[in-house]
């Protein structure tokens, strides 16, 4: 990281460039040594080491999520293979993959965490940053956004800036853009959304009711009509989605317990 | 090439939404797992010789011909894979989401077809990560295959052995490319690797891999049903079967539809979805996902079939119809299109990381006012030079429906370019009065 004191340098040797070589057009951005990516070197440290595979002995990881982790790497013949259902299962503990749940991880797999970061940093659904715990993720792709999705994915940023609880993102294809536009609430799919479903989609979550039941992709008959020989009922409701703990950060003291709470899974 | 007239079957769809479907008990009422014990009766080369004069093509999207995939795979002992990609992540696609959910036991039991086929003793479903719903679904029905004897060890004292994991993504688009697949199934970035070697000979774990799309493999229990032959004789002659449609955008009934390959495509949108809403025409409309390039509304009656989408510029890819109407500016589907693909791009290769970056960012200059026509020229020629220059095929992707943009809308794109000029009080630019200049002399 560089210090406050080589950022103005940075500037001012930006400034006296632009005076030298006037652009037509706007200025860019610049941060530190005058790059266009915020905080490209945070992660330079020479003086430290590499970090290595967590020592068992002194990492503490949650019971429960050591046994999910094992169940996934046995079902490959190369262990690594198990990093991506690994990686979610920490994230469905702690909420994102932190430090804390990637050395667990990397515990359990025997691998470096650098390895797993790589592999968490790759995919849109595995968080690097805390969030909050109920994920919307709002298609915005080209189905979507021509029926309105990005009128829609506004109004819900607009309607959770004061809710932590809920993480709101604009999305790419989720593969049902014949409900359009739609959104993906905890994994439920909901959709064809108008901004004014908005409130009722956030109340759903904040009571753990199964989110717009009337919305729901599971319910939702095929749209060819030779398909079906005959009538059909439509199929039933997700259930409420799945409760992750509302901690972000997991008390060392008892795992086991925040584990227990952290592992309803939904059906 | 004459439009199939008659009544097509249905082969994938039926019933699909009978309650309980989803079970091994109703499946199986319904003939399931039929298929299953007739193929295991074959020899192996009997059960690739009905794929191969099946004539089926994959339908996730390069359209490649099943069986010829099957026999690429060398024979002998060996650790062989089968892998369903079920990764559908091709904006407008949603077929294999449908059949997962509502009959997850066809695929599985195509899938394990296959394998006997290819002689693989291991099998994957690497689901997007995004559909937990069918994730679920499938979940529970390989735990009743499982206990039915059609997974596992000596699979219906046949003698063939069959793993089966349901693995689940993470949301990344390039991992339906099937390098890009596998490289994330073995616990990696999902990078597409190099081919030569194709999966077939070196894929997952470097061994031999068979790696097809969900409609495909959910296919295969019909073609055993009906016998290749028979199966071939629906469709057209260089593509055969019927095919799942999605049908989305700017259309009354937006869903997936099961037709005969070689249907006209304006039966399709507007006999079966209904066309644009009332008042309204087709501007563009892409055939196949987001990365065929887009046709226009006099293409509509092109037959919708594999060679005859190849033959009018476009391709029939994964079976996506996005419908745009005449109300949206090109310029905004171009946009969405572009940033899709740079989000999307793993960044290995330049072309791609690079090219889809600065798609963006010319499409970006436009609608602030500050492009000319000139850099539509550029923008072109950064298409071209992605194209066939990557690894994997997401650079050309956006290449190709965003060239057909260009070329098929450069006078919306230059009437943009001027209005959006106006708009920032810049005025005319200088290229477009030089070249109004010329036309004027050439006149007088």
């Amino acid at each position: 990281m560089s210090t406050p004191e080589e950022e103005t340098i940075a500037e001012s040797e930006t400034l006296e460039r632009e005076a030298a070589y006037p652009s037509p057009t706007p200025r860019v951005t610049r941060f530190a040594h005058g790059s266009r990516v915020p905080g490209w070197d945070e992660a330079v440290d020479l003086e430290k080491d590499p970090a290595v595979i967590p020592d068992p002995d002194t990492t503490e990881v949650p019971a429960q999520l050591r046994a999910e982790i094992e169940a996934h790497m046995a079902n490959y013949p190369e262990r690594h293979s198990a990093s991506l259902p690994a990686l979610a299962a920490a994230q469905r503990v702690h909420g994102w993959c932190s430090p804390q749940a990637i050395e667990q991880v990397a515990c359990v797999m025997r691998v470096t965490p650098a390895y797993l970061e790589s592999v968490a940093s790759f995919y849109d659904m595995l968080e690097t940053t805390p969030v909050g715990r109920h994920s919307v993720y709002v298609c915005t792709n080209i189905s979507c956004s021509l029926c309105g999705a990005d009128e829609l994915f506004e109004t819900f940023t607009q309607a959770t800036l004061d809710r932590a609880d809920v993480n709101v993102r604009a999305f790419e294809c989720l593969g049902a853009c014949d409900i359009a536009p739609m959104a993906s609430v905890d994994g439920v799919y909901v959709g064809p959304l108008t901004p004014a479903d908005v409130p009722q989609l956030l109340n759903d979550i904040r009571a753990r009711r199964p989110v717009l039941p009337d919305k729901q992709l599971a319910r939702r008959l095929v749209a060819d009509p030779r398909a079906n020989s005959r009538e059909f009922p439509l199929h039933p409701a997700e259930p409420a989605a799945a409760e992750r703990p509302a901690n972000l950060e997991l008390p060392t003291e008892s795992p086991a317990s925040a584990i227990g709470a952290g592992e309803e899974h939904e059906g | 090439m004459a439009a199939p007239t008659r009544e097509a079957p249905i082969l994938l769809l039926a019933d699909i939404d009978e309650p309980g479907l989803n079970t091994l008990a109703v499946y199986e009422r319904r003939g399931g797992y039929d298929a299953l014990r007739k193929a295991l009766a074959m020899e192996p080369e009997e059960v690739l010789a009905n794929l191969e004069s099946s004539g089926l093509r994959g339908r996730g999207g390069a359209g490649f011909s099943m069986g010829k995939k099957v026999s690429f795979l060398p024979k002998g002992t060996m650790d062989k894979y089968v892998v369903c990609n079920a990764d559908e992540s091709e904006p407008g696609t949603f077929k294999d989401r449908e059949l997962m959910q509502k009959t997850p036991h066809m695929l599985i039991e195509g899938l394990i077809i296959a394998s006997y086929a290819a002689g693989a003793s291991r099998s994957f479903i690497y689901i997007r990560g995004e559909y937990v719903l069918q994730a679920d679904v499938l979940d529970a029905a390989l735990a009743e295959a499982r206990g039915a004897g059609y997974v596992g060890e000596n699979v219906l004292d046949s003698g063939h052995s069959l793993s089966l994991v349901i693995h689940r993504g993470a949301g990344a688009y390039i991992c339906g490319e099937e390098t890009g697949l596998l490289d994330s199934l073995e616990g990696k970035r999902g990078n597409p690797r190099l081919k030569p070697p194709f999966p077939a000979v070196q894929g997952l774990y470097q061994g031999p891999t068979l790696i097809n799309n969900v409609e495909t493999l959910s296919t295969v229990p019909t073609i055993i049903r009906m016998g290749g032959e028979e199966y071939a004789k629906l469709g057209v002659q260089t593509s055969t079967g019927t095919k799942l449609v999605s049908v989305s955008g700017h259309v009354q009934r937006p869903g997936n539809y099961e037709v005969e390959l070689g249907t006209p495509s304006r039966e399709l949108i507007y006999g079966l979805a209904g066309g644009p809403p009332q008042g309204r025409g087709v501007k563009c409309w892409f055939p196949g996902g987001s990365s065929s390039p887009v046709l226009k509304a006099e293409d509509l009656d092109v037959p919708y079939d594999f060679d005859s989408m190849a033959k009018a510029g476009s391709m029939l890819g994964s079976g996506a119809v996005i419908v745009v109407d005449d109300s949206t500016p090109i310029l905004d589907v171009a946009m969405k299109v572009a940033k899709f693909y740079r989000h999307e791009s793993c960044g290995k290769c330049t072309p791609c990381r690079e090219g889809t970056n600065w798609t963006v960012k010319m499409l970006e200059r436009i609608d602030e006012g500050e492009a000319t026509p000139m850099d539509l020229d550029i923008m072109a020629s950064v298409q071209e030079h992605i194209i066939g220059n990557c690894l994997c095929v997401l650079g050309d992707a956006m290449a190709m429906p965003i060239g057909s943009m260009i070329a098929k809308f450069k006078d919306e794109f230059e009437a943009h370019i001027e209005a959006a000029r106006m708009r920032n009080g810049l005025g005319q630019h200088a290229a477009s009065e030089l070249a109004l200049g010329a036309q004027g002399a050439l006149d007088a």
